[in-house]
Formats: C-alpha cells, sequence, structure tokens
C-alpha cells in the first residue's frame, strides 16, 4: 500500500529525471560539438555541465550542443545564454565548467577571466 | 546521479508503429552503444504525438527538434551529427519546424501551437509503459486528493460545476451521470469505460489508452470512489492490441503499488479493474449492447430505460463513460471546475480531440478548445487541401454525423451548435472532402457502413437502412428515379423515429445532411446522370479525345475488344460493350484518353 508521502517522494525522483524534456528553460548553456571542439576535449566539459547542473537541482537550466562556433583555436567553448544575453567561455575544462556552473549559474558572478573577452586581451 | 543529457523520443503509437517506430528505436539504441554515449542519451518510446501524417516521428530533448518521416536508414546520422556532435539535421527535421533557416522546437510548430492539450496532455511526453513518468506529471494525485479530502458529494458536485459533457458523441452531462449512479441503489455498483472506438476514421481513444493508460486508470478508481463502486471495467476492441497491452502493464503497475486494489492510500475505499475485449461490432459502442457484451451476452442493445444508471451491467447500477470523458477528470480535479470552465465555451466546455482525415494535409490527431471555427481546424492547424484542390465539405459525427459546407467553415464547434447545422459532434472523427468527393457515394459509404453493422434486432435499422442504401445504389448506378428522394427522407424520418438504439435513429443522417446540403448533386444524378466529381463509375464514360494519333495501343489492350479504329485515325469506343476498366487510359502514349 502506498501513502502520499510515498506518491509524492515518487514525482519528485522522477520529475527530476524528466525536466530534460523542457524545451522553454530560462538558461540556455551551449557546448560546441563540431569536431575542433570534441578533439579539444568538449565531451568531458558537457558531461560535467550535466552532472553538476542535475546535482544542484537546476531544473531551469537547459545543457545542450551545437556545431563549430567558428574560434576553433579556443575550444572547448561554451556559451552561457540568459535574459537575452550571451557569455562565452572559451579553453574550458571539466573542473572550469563546474566553477562556472557554481559562481555564474547560482550565483549569478561570470567569470571574467574565463571568458572570450579576457582570453583575448 | 544520473548523466543523461538527452531524450530521445520515438512514437510508440498505432500509426508510426505500422510505418516502422520498432525498427527505429531498436537502431538507435544500437547507434548510441556503437557511438559510446548510451550513458548520456535515454531513449523513450512514447505515445502518439498526434501528427501522424509525418510518422515516424521522434523528437530530440532539450532541443525538442522535431524529426518526422524517420527512416532507419536515418538513423545513423541523427546520432553522429545532433547527438554526438550536437548538429541537428536540418534536412531530416519536419518541414515546418524550419522557417527562414531558423529551427523552432516540436512546440512552436504551428500544428501544435493552435491546440490546447488537456485529454492529450501526457501524449509523446511520458513513456507509457513506465508509471513513475505518469506519476511525474501529477499521476494519481488526484485520485489521493479525492480519496483524502474530498467526499463522494463534493467530486460529483465538482464534475457537475465543471459542465464536462460526455466525449463519446451524446454530449450528456457527465456530473449528472455520477450523480444518476450515486443515487441509484444496488447491492453492488460497476464503472465502466467505453473504449470500443469504432467510427471509421475516429482513433482519439486509442491514442489516449495507448500513450497514456494511467490517466484512464486514475479517473475510473476517482469514478468508483465518487459512485459507490470496487469494480471497473474496461471495454477495448481487440483491434487495438497496442492499447490492450500498454493498459494491462499500467494496471499491473498501478496494482504492484498499491495505487488501486484494496485500501488504497490507506483508506477503506477498494477498487479493482478488469479488461473486456471486444470483437470488433460497431453496435458495442452503444451503451447497452456493451453491457451485454460484457456480461457475456451477444452485443445487442436493449431498450432505454431503464438506463445503466439504475440497472446496467449484471442489472446493477453502472457509470459508463467513454476514454475521452474520463481523460479529462484527474485535470478537472487538480485544477478545478472554474479552470475548465474557462476553456471553452459556456455550454460546451473543454476540449475535444478531433481525429483529422481524408483530404487535408495534416492528417492526425489535435486538441483544440471549444468553440474554435471548422476553419481554424481545417486550414490553420490542419493545413488546409493538398495539391491546390477546392474544399467541398467536412464530415462530423461519423456513421452518425453529417456533411457541413464551405458556408459553414467559420461556425464554431460545440456540441450544441454542430447539431443546429445538421450534423454532430459524435466521438470526433473529421473528415474533410473536396472537389474530387461525391457526396452521394460519401453518403452511400457510412450507410453501407451501418447497413454491415446493424445487429439485426429491430426490423427499422435492420431493414430500413439496407431499403436506403438500395435506392442509393440506384441513383448512383444512374438508375435513380426524382422520387426516390421523397422515398428516402421518409424512410429516414422513420428509421429516426422507430429504431431502438442510437445506431439505428443516426444512421440516416449522412444521407439527409447531404441531400439537406448538396441536394444539387442527387438530383444531377438522377435527371442529368452526371457525377461531377467523378466517382460514381457507372455515370462516367471512357472517351477518346481528338489527342488520339491512331497508334492503336489501346485495342490490343481493351479486354472485352470495344474499341476500333483504323492506324493513325481516331478511335472509337464502344459504349455498349465498355466495362469501364480504364486499362486503355493507363496504356495511352498521348493521353488521349478519358474518363468522363
Amino acid at each position: 500500500m502506498m501513502s502520499l508521502d510515498e506518491l509524492a517522494e515518487i514525482r519528485e525522483s522522477a520529475m527530476k529525471k524528466m525536466s530534460t524534456r523542457n524545451s522553454n528553460k530560462k538558461v540556455r548553456i551551449v557546448v560546441g560539438m563540431a569536431t575542433c571542439g570534441i578533439s579539444a576535449g568538449a565531451r568531458p566539459v558537457l558531461n560535467a555541465l550535466v552532472e553538476e547542473v542535475n546535482k544542484r537541482e537546476l531544473v531551469d537550466v537547459e545543457v545542450t550542443q551545437t556545431g563549430c562556433i567558428g574560434i576553433c583555436r579556443l575550444e572547448p567553448i561554451f556559451e552561457v545564454y540568459q535574459n537575452g544575453e550571451k557569455v562565452t567561455y572559451v579553453d574550458m575544462n571539466a573542473k572550469k565548467a563546474k566553477e562556472v556552473i557554481v559562481n555564474h549559474i547560482v550565483n549569478g558572478n561570470i567569470i571574467e577571466k574565463y571568458t572570450i573577452g579576457a582570453y583575448e586581451k | 546521479m544520473s548523466l543523461v543529457r538527452s531524450h530521445v523520443l520515438i512514437c510508440a503509437g498505432t500509426g508510426c508503429t505500422s510505418s516502422g517506430s520498432i525498427s527505429i528505436h531498436e537502431k538507435f539504441e544500437e547507434c548510441i552503444k556503437k557511438f559510446g554515449i548510451d550513458k548520456e542519451i535515454k531513449i523513450v518510446k512514447t505515445g502518439c504525438f498526434g501528427l501522424c501524417e509525418a510518422g515516424p516521428i521522434v523528437v530530440v530533448y532539450p532541443e525538442g527538434a522535431f524529426y518526422s518521416h524517420v527512416k532507419v536508414t536515418d538513423i545513423e546520422r541523427i546520432t553522429e551529427e545532433h547527438l554526438l556532435k550536437g548538429r541537428i539535421v536540418k534536412d531530416l527535421l519536419y518541414k515546418h519546424a524550419i522557417e527562414g533557416g531558423v529551427i523552432k522546437s516540436v512546440n512552436e510548430v504551428n500544428f501544435y501551437k493552435k491546440q490546447k492539450r488537456i485529454v492529450l496532455k501526457n501524449c509523446g511526453v511520458i513513456n507509457p509503459e513506465v508509471i513513475e513518468e505518469y506519476i511525474a506529471f501529477d499521476g494519481y494525485k488526484a485520485l489521493g486528493q479525492v480519496l483524502t479530502e474530498m467526499s463522494k458529494q463534493d467530486v460529483i458536485d465538482e464534475i457537475k460545476k465543471s459542465g464536462l459533457r460526455g466525449r463519446g458523441g451524446g454530449g450528456f452531462p457527465t456530473g449528472l451521470k455520477w450523480q444518476f449512479t450515486h443515487d441509484a441503489i444496488g447491492d453492488m455498483k460497476y464503472v465502466a469505460c467505453n473504449a470500443d472506438e469504432g467510427d471509421p476514421g475516429a482513433f482519439m481513444d486509442r491514442s489516449v489508452l495507448e500513450g497514456d493508460p494511467h490517466t484512464i486508470i486514475e479517473s475510473m478508481a476517482i469514478a468508483g470512489y465518487a459512485i459507490g463502486a470496487s469494480q471497473g471495467f474496461i471495454y477495448v476492441r481487440a483491434e487495438y492490441p497496442i492499447a490492450v497491452d500498454r493498459l494491462e502493464i499500467a494496471i499491473k503497475q498501478a496494482k504492484d503499488m498499491g495505487l488501486i486494489g484494496d485500501n488504497i492510500f490507506g483508506t477503506d475505499f477498494c477498487f479493482n479493474l478488469e479488461i473486456r475485449l471486444g470483437a470488433g461490432a460497431f453496435v458495442c459502442g452503444e451503451e447497452t449492447a456493451l453491457i451485454e457484451s460484457i456480461e457475456g451476452r451477444r452485443g445487442m442493445p436493449r431498450p432505454r430505460p431503464p438506463f445503466p444508471a439504475n440497472k446496467g451491467i449484471f442489472q446493477m447500477p453502472t457509470l459508463l463513460n467513454n476514454v475521452e470523458t474520463y481523460a479529462n477528470i484527474t485535470q478537472i480535479i487538480l485544477k478545478g471546475a472554474d479552470w475548465f470552465r474557462s476553456i471553452g465555451t459556456e455550454k460546451s466546455p473543454g476540449t475535444k480531440v478531433f481525429a483529422l482525415g481524408g483530404k487535408i494535409n495534416n492528417t492526425g490527431l489535435v486538441e483544440i478548445p471549444m468553440g474554435t471555427t471548422l476553419r481554424e481546424v481545417i486550414y490553420d492547424i490542419g493545413g488546409g487541401i493538398p495539391d491546390g484542390k477546392k474544399f467541398k465539405a467536412v464530415q462530423t459525427g461519423g456513421p452518425s454525423g453529417g456533411c457541413l459546407t464551405a458556408g459553414h467553415l467559420d461556425e464554431v464547434i460545440t456540441y450544441d451548435n454542430l447539431v443546429r447545422l445538421g450534423s454532430m459532434m459524435g466521438s470526433g472523427g473529421m473528415i474533410v472532402l473536396d472537389e474530387d468527393n461525391c457526396m452521394v457515394d460519401v453518403a452511400r459509404f457510412f450507410l453501407d457502413f451501418t447497413v454491415e453493422e446493424s445487429c439485426g434486432k429491430c426490423t427499422p435499422c435492420r431493414e430500413g437502412t439496407k431499403r436506403m442504401l438500395e435506392m442509393l445504389n440506384k441513383i448512383c448506378e444512374g438508375k435513380g428515379e426524382i422520387e426516390d428522394l421523397d422515398r428516402l427522407e421518409n424512410l429516414a424520418e422513420n428509421i429516426k423515429d422507430s429504431s431502438l438504439c442510437g445506431l439505428g435513429q443516426t444512421a440516416p443522417n449522412p444521407v439527409l445532411s447531404t441531400m439537406s446540403n448538396f441536394r444539387h448533386e442527387y438530383i444531377a444524378h438522377i435527371e442529368d446522370k452526371k457525377c461531377e466529381a467523378g466517382v460514381c463509375k457507372s455515370l462516367l464514360k471512357v472517351i477518346i479525345t481528338d489527342k488520339c494519333i491512331g497508334c492503336t495501343v489501346c485495342t490490343k489492350v481493351c479486354p472485352v475488344d470495344c474499341i476500333s479504329g483504323n492506324r493513325k485515325e481516331k478511335h472509337v469506343i464502344d459504349q455498349s460493350a465498355c466495362i469501364k476498366c480504364g486499362a486503355c487510359i493507363e496504356k495511352c502514349p498521348v493521353n488521349a484518353i478519358i474518363l468522363k
């Protein structure tokens, strides 16, 4: 026999697993996953992002992939779209990616030194 | 913590299954293993997306990329390009999911944008074979709420207040039905679900059962609580094997979790469900015939009253609702009657699912708020008529309904308005007809269906429809008399008035409505012996036009040797011998032979 609380528990955990099936989220993180990105190590970056987003239960964050962003020498690259603005992070790795989630997505502080603007200087 | 970053939803409804979605599913599983991304990608079998014309359908989340007409040979490309490298394969997307180079997600496509999904809300979203996915979208929450917080009368009052009407076609207020069954006295009471969907072209009940079976189980349990029944029956046609399968799985899962069975949610409410298979008789969709069939007898209607609410299954009070009606219940409980009333119109609140078929671009299932116009459904959602043909009529309500004309396109869809126009809501079949359809032939098609399906218990339906069909055949063969129209009308009225059940009472409707809206076509058939649409073969002639170059190919191919003529001269057909087989038309190298 199931109680109402048990049902609510199942609902919570099942909902988390299915949050991927919502294409209208507030924050979009787009990882460059063309040949250049993959060979530079975009896959571990992507996985790190997904893992971190799931771990922190950031239900309004979508992690997705795209093709070549154009500046292949700075790969792995990902872009964060939020409130109509875009921040581009370059030369990423799994560790840096997790930092971005914590600082930028959770706390709202863009990590300037990792962005394309800082790198170019 | 799982690392799944992308869900691939594959339609596993009947439509897409028949066009090969099972092998697409297998191929996806194989491909993601091959590329080593099987831990990151989840392949999900789901219910009908509704746009069956574009099947097999695959939707990839989080992007909501909408692939249509997917072939097994496309899978490797989608896996490698999209799932591995993140580039949506643009040329495989649904044609309207990409506009001016911009990719739209599945919900932004016009076909879905104008729809309001209540009944179909989980179809194409969840995996119907996994109960947790249903629970994730508030599944069994309504049942919990009803059992722990509401009295029986509260539930009935809420349904009454919502104004929900029977979606099987009759449009009877659902709350009243619940009240009658609740008030009736009997040693036992039963809840039954009518899933014997028989209208040609209608398949919304099948899609709900296939795509979201738990919603029916939950709603029936709620109904059971409200009227005081502990046993339910789902009467579903055996021709729906996928639906039956998923229902069986769903019932087992719900039982295992204790969501149906004894002492649900720790209360003293017990509820069990059984499936009964119908053997494909249309008349078993009629409530009393369905009850006879559940009892193990031959499916034939019995006189009403007594109504099932007083004497139904095994002479006990029985609540019988249609699949689509039940599919609204959980939502009404969760969101309230006022929310439900805010959708649709005053007298027809909520939505209705229609199965769009016939001469229309987007064949499939659409759910629209009541009060939408026919034009919006046919043109904005349905995408209009293919090949630039002209719209002629729309048939609603299946064999019990009627045909509406171009002049009715701006009329709104509600129970009462459709009846006022001489058609009806029915179970929601909507067949679009264009200039190539002959209305006499359409009426004949539906009548032919009812003649086949008449159970034979009462004379007006058994004999009367047969005589009507004979008259229609006569007209189609060019042997009709103008008096036949009066005879048809007279007989039709008699059948309507004196038949035992809904089947007979509505059987003449397609004839009556085409006779009133397209009388000129009947007259053309009878007086001019002409079928404008070119459908009634007996009224057509095979003619050789002046384009003929006298090559003699047609004379050789004609099976009855009725074409004559000299080489390099125009040939002629002996009309008295011609059997209109069309062999000469196909073989003519210059298209000089036509059927007119």
